[in-house]
């Protein structure tokens, strides 16, 4: 897969982790006293659930699989293009865990607009690639 | 396709169908509302996703072209048992508080925790570049 994919991936896959271990403790607050309450962090384990994880394995894989015709055209603005999503949406779940919803969010969007920017021609059955 | 992976995505449909009946029936809805939300985010999208991922990524090597086949079962029999845990002392405490010991939700909270790390470390290697 390409370098990129392999970032997406390996970065959904650290989210993954790290999400699933603050939901086993908030799930295990709900049978057992921890000394500590975990549910501030609930956000942070949707974030990095639902951006960290999903959106980012998904995007990782879409720009490893999807037809590639397109890149030959302008490969240097495909490779930009995904690496600044990949930036981007990094940074944006940092910031909505970090407390800085707006800020994140902001971020976010322009890592989803970055990403369809570089995968929008690349939606389009072989021989009519051009676009 | 690997045994494994159509454990995984067999797993996910009933997931998929626990989880819409449990949304269809607003009593249970009120009451299991995470157990609705996870129903459908760990037992179908995310083990769809494990089942998916453990039969296409790239290969690992020529003789263990998916990893290690111990970590991998595990991985899968730690989701579920975590989920099904979840999905039945949730709600009874919820409702019940002593009806079931809270270390069954202890348990469930770490059998996923692992089968998260288990997934990441049998796919991590599988992730290469070319």
């Amino acid at each position: 897969m390409p370098r990129v994919s392999a970032w997406f991936v390996r970065a959904a896959l650290c989210h993954l982790v790290l999400g699933f271990v603050i939901g086993g403790l908030l799930l295990a607050s709900k049978g057992v006293p921890l000394g500590f309450d975990p549910w501030p962090l609930r956000p942070i384990h949707i974030e990095l659930l639902l951006v960290g994880w999903m959106i980012q394995l998904v995007m990782g894989v879409a720009v490893w699989i999807f037809p590639r015709f397109v890149l030959r055209l302008k490969p240097q603005r495909s490779a930009v293009t995904a690496w600044l999503a990949f930036a981007l949406l990094n940074a944006g779940v940092l910031l909505v865990s970090a407390g800085l919803l707006a800020a994140g969010r902001l971020v976010e969007i322009g890592a989803a607009a970055s990403f369809a920017i570089h995968l929008w021609g690349r939606v389009s059955p072989a021989g009519l690639s051009d676009i | 396709m690997p045994p494994l992976a159509r454990w995984y995505i067999k797993s996910a449909m009933i997931y998929l169908i626990a989880g819409l009946l449990v949304g269809a029936i607003p009593p249970a809805l009120a009451i299991a509302g995470p157990t609705y939300v996870h129903l459908l985010v760990v037992g179908w999208i995310t083990q769809m996703i494990f089942g998916v991922a453990y039969w296409m990524f790239p290969k690992y090597s020529a003789e263990a072209p998916r990893g290690g086949n111990a970590v991998a079962i595990a991985t899968f029999i730690l989701l579920n048992v975590g989920l099904v845990l979840r999905v039945v002392a949730e709600p009874l405490r919820a409702m019940h508080p002593e009806s079931l010991p809270g270390w069954l939700l202890v348990v469930a909270g770490i059998a996923q925790a692992a089968a998260a790390l288990g997934f990441a470390l049998n796919t991590w290697p599988r992730v290469k570049v070319r």
